[in-house]
């Protein structure tokens, strides 16, 4: 098991009368080369629980595996887990901070102890996976459109390495070609690499469309956890804890009330077109 | 990064939150000179009754004041510490090359009540008026100053939008930083000149981030008709009512009753 | 003439080189005529940097055009004078809801536009209560901004131009940065007040569900006005949207796909309700 999460909670504010639970008692494993939706409504805990995976947060009770040791055990070196656990929080692009696009995205490496040349060589590759034209590569990262620099802030944490990449709502504020084109990426760097990708995000759409698994959280627990089309399968219990399921979804359950016969559990515009069109062809629409 | 109470108002329904922010200003003032004038056990019991009422009064939990003291209680434990040991006087106390004195022991005392009531004291202000009240106070208050040409209007509203900011620059100061943490920025260990080094990951995001926040706020303020303090009407225009003229009444007693005890307090303390 | 009118609108903006000299001029809107009705709800779309922004801040004279002109209420922009009116008149929005409340308590920020154009005291306060009252937050009242949510910062920031009694609000991706509640409560504010004050909306956005109940929808690209019309119109043009980097609410990509499948259904759909009547009416004419 690559990342393990063992009877976690977390308290803030421990001791005081300041009290919060923000998790209690997770339970989580996740093996190499998923790919994990995380949702859950603003304050559900999911922040909180995306920032256990790198150790940037100490749970107050339980235990955090990285490939089955303890990351908090005495002599566990965090800083290189956090190299293999990549984090790229939200609106990352408020990160960078280098003269030029290039030395941003070598910053990652050259904190692991690279030399100029290897950590400048890792982040080539990185801000080519992303997609970043390299006629830029020596621009300010403060010229550069919205889009573009959440690419550098990305490729930033990609030119670690990471055997683990975890993005919290990388799409947010894009436009939608700008939104297609991260999640694309993100897409291409799990077939192709074969990181596992964590993605926390507020869009079921999205979810829907590229995760083979989904994570529910509310009020720091994990009511839901599988595929997405079990997950959705609750939209009604999602819509009580402020989610829903992607609107493809609503329209399945809508025509299956109608006595049509299609698949309800379909969740992206692919899926829903081909049962939709079995069901009506079964009846003879289709040619 | 989020206990600073300064500009925290904590929302109450009480006397204090109701006085006119002038007369709390005021006031506040009033109680830290008598603080330093004040001798005498008796001097401090009356002041620590004072300050208890106050406290009481306000119906702000009292640990939101402890808050504020948190941020000084390493200059409160030098403070104590200095005092402690390099006053001369009586020999009380001698320990390898350190000698505490009975002079040393009051005045470590002295100093840290003042300290800390001086903290406690300024917490209630700050927490039973707003930010804005308090510059719309400091405003009028230093008004006369427009006559030498000293722009009171923006320099108040600078304070008051900085006091807006500062929960929210610390906020993402703890953002920013943990975002270099994960690409495995170090800011604990090293020399200093490391140190500080290791630190401009941090203060050039944050800076483009406040200039940009700047740009936005301008730019927002102007979409709301914003030009200056000209012709500007106030929504909380400050009015004396009855309860502040009592407030004055009340704040010259205690400063006479201090001056009492700086004049005749003494003993032992 | 409308509330908001433009004629042969031009804005160049300059941009410096690395040594403050190099002066080059950036058309950001290019010939852009448009004449908004009162009382509609207009939703203007387009991608980062196609010149929906620009065009926003010069309904409110934040921006004055390079060529040709902009009223406001028949007031042309370019005086100087009548300018305070013009932006009591259009009151503006903006995306990020942080950087536009300048009040430290909820109230206190409401009334800061009264305030600066001369509204005398008793009047500011009927006002702030009757605008909260209209977003629904009149309860938080005496509290801190940073206390709340980014969907009700928004909300109190609505309350804030609403305040000043205008006769448009313009809203410049206000919902960008929230989540998908901020985002719904938001919505239903804007239109509350544009159905029962008969406030003009102008919304600018580029989530495609936003736009359905608009009256009238203008698409910009490239600082051009490239297309316009009424959802319907707009959204039956899959492909062209596309090309401008924008996309369709889910629904309508799917009736899309079907159609181009061969199932026989209208163009443009745009509910959930359209789509399922379309294809039970299908299934039963075959069945």
């Amino acid at each position: 098991m690559q990342l393990e999460l063992k009877n976690v909670s977390y308290t803030y504010g421990k001791g005081t009368v300041f009290e919060v639970n923000a998790l209690s008692d997770i339970n989580l494993a996740i093996e190499e080369g998923q790919f994990i939706g995380v949702i859950g409504h603003t304050g559900s805990g999911k922040s909180t629980l995306i920032q256990h995976f790198n150790a940037l947060m100490q749970p107050t009770e339980g235990k955090v595996l990285f490939e089955g040791e303890d990351i908090w055990g005495e002599k566990y070196d965090r800083r290189a887990l956090r190299s293999k656990v990549g984090l790229v929080f939200q609106y990352p692009e408020h990160q960078l901070f280098e003269a030029d696009v290039l030395s941003d995205a070598a910053f990652g490496p050259k904190n692991q102890g690279l030399s100029k040349e290897e950590a400048e060589a890792r982040a080539r590759e990185a801000l080519a996976q992303v997609g970043f034209p390299e006629k830029f590569y020596g621009h300010s990262p403060f010229e550069l459109s919205g889009g573009q620099k959440r690419r550098v802030a990305i490729a930033g944490v990609l030119a670690m390495n990471p055997k683990v990449l975890i993005l919290d709502e990388p799409t947010a504020g894009l436009d939608p070609k700008g939104r297609d084109e991260i999640l694309d990426q993100i897409s291409y760097l799990h077939e192709k690499r074969g990181i596992t990708i964590i993605l926390v995000s507020h869009s079921m759409e999205d979810v829907a469309r590229y995760a083979d698994r989904l994570i529910v959280v509310n009020d720091g627990k994990i009511p839901y956890d599988g595929t997405p089309r079990e997950v959705f399968t609750h939209y009604e219990e999602l819509e009580k804890i402020g989610l829903a399921a992607p609107q493809i979804t609503y329209i399945m359950h809508d025509l299956a009330a109608k006595g049509i016969a299609v698949d309800v559990h379909a969740t992206t515009v692919d899926e829903a077109k081909k049962s939709i069109l079995e069901a009506l062809a079964g009846k003879g629409v289709c040619r | 990064m989020r206990n600073i109470t300064i500009g925290q108002y904590y929302p109450a329904d009480s006397i204090l939150h109701k006085l006119d922010p002038r007369v709390k200003f005021l006031g506040t003032l009033v109680f830290i000179v008598s603080l330093f004038l004040i001798k005498g056990l008796a001097g401090y019991a009356f002041v620590t009754v004072v300050l208890v009422t106050l406290v009481k009064l306000s119906k702000v939990p009292f640990g939101m004041m402890l808050k504020g003291m948190k941020a000084i209680i390493f200059i409160l434990i030098i403070t104590v510490f200095f005092n402690m040991l390099f006053t001369p006087g009586e020999v009380i106390f001698t320990f390898w090359r350190l000698t505490i004195t009975k002079e040393g022991v009051f005045q470590a005392f002295r100093m840290a009540v003042r300290l800390s009531y001086l903290i406690i004291g300024s917490s209630i202000m700050t927490l039973t008026t707003t930010p804005n009240q308090l510059t719309d106070a400091m405003e009028n208050l230093f008004s006369p100053l427009k006559v030498i040409k000293v722009p009171v209007h923006e320099i108040s509203m600078m304070m008051s939008i900085a006091l807006r900011f500062i929960p929210i620059l610390m906020e993402e100061t703890d953002k920013i930083m943990k975002a270099q943490i994960a690409r495995g920025a170090d800011f604990e260990s090293g020399n200093l000149i490391k140190r500080v080094t290791n630190m401009i990951p941090l203060l050039v995001p944050l800076f483009v981030s406040a200039f940009q926040r700047a740009n936005d706020l301008a730019m927002a303020m102007e979409a709301r008709c914003y030009h200056g303090g000209e012709g500007r009407t106030q929504m909380k225009p400050l009015r004396y009512e009855k309860r502040d003229f009592v407030a004055y009444i009340l704040m010259l007693a205690f400063a006479a009753a201090a001056v009492c005890f700086c004049i005749f307090g003494g003993g032992w303390i | 003439m409308g509330i908001i009118k433009a004629v042969k609108l031009c804005f160049d903006y300059m941009k410096y080189g690395e040594d403050d000299s190099k002066v080059e001029r950036v058309r950001a809107i290019d010939d852009v005529t448009l004449d908004i009705k009162k009382g509609d709800f207009i939703a203007i779309l387009g991608h980062n940097g196609s010149g929906k922004s620009t065009l926003a801040k010069h309904m409110n004279a934040l921006l004055v055009p390079t060529e040709g002109t902009m009223w406001v209420d028949e007031i042309d922009t370019s005086g100087e004078e009548e300018i305070w009116k013009i932006r009591q008149k259009a009151g503006m929005v903006f995306q990020n809801p942080d950087n536009q409340i300048i009040g430290t308590v909820v109230e206190e920020d409401v009334g800061f536009g009264p305030e600066n154009i001369g509204v005398p005291t008793d009047e500011i306060w009927a006002r702030v209560d009757d605008s909260l009252t209209k977003v629904g937050m009149l309860k938080h009242r005496k509290k801190s901004p940073n206390r709340l949510s980014g969907g009700q910062k928004q909300r109190v920031a609505i309350a804030g131009v609403i305040a000043m009694q205008p006769e448009c609000i313009i809203m410049d991706e206000p919902t960008a940065m929230l989540d998908p509640t901020g985002r719904k409560s938001v919505l239903r504010t804007v239109h509350e007040l544009n159905e029962k004050l008969g406030i003009t909306v102008i919304l600018i956005t580029h989530y495609m569900e936003e736009v359905i109940d608009a009256d009238h929808v203008f698409v910009m690209d490239s600082g051009h006005i490239v297309m316009q019309g009424t959802p319907r119109e707009i959204f039956s043009e899959v492909e062209k949207l596309k090309k401008y980097r924008l996309d369709v609410p889910q629904v309508t990509e799917l009736a899309y796909e079907l159609k181009k499948s061969g199932i026989d259904i209208p163009a443009g759909i745009l509910t959930r309700d359209e789509l399922v009547e379309a294809l039970a009416e299908k299934y039963a004419v075959r069945a």
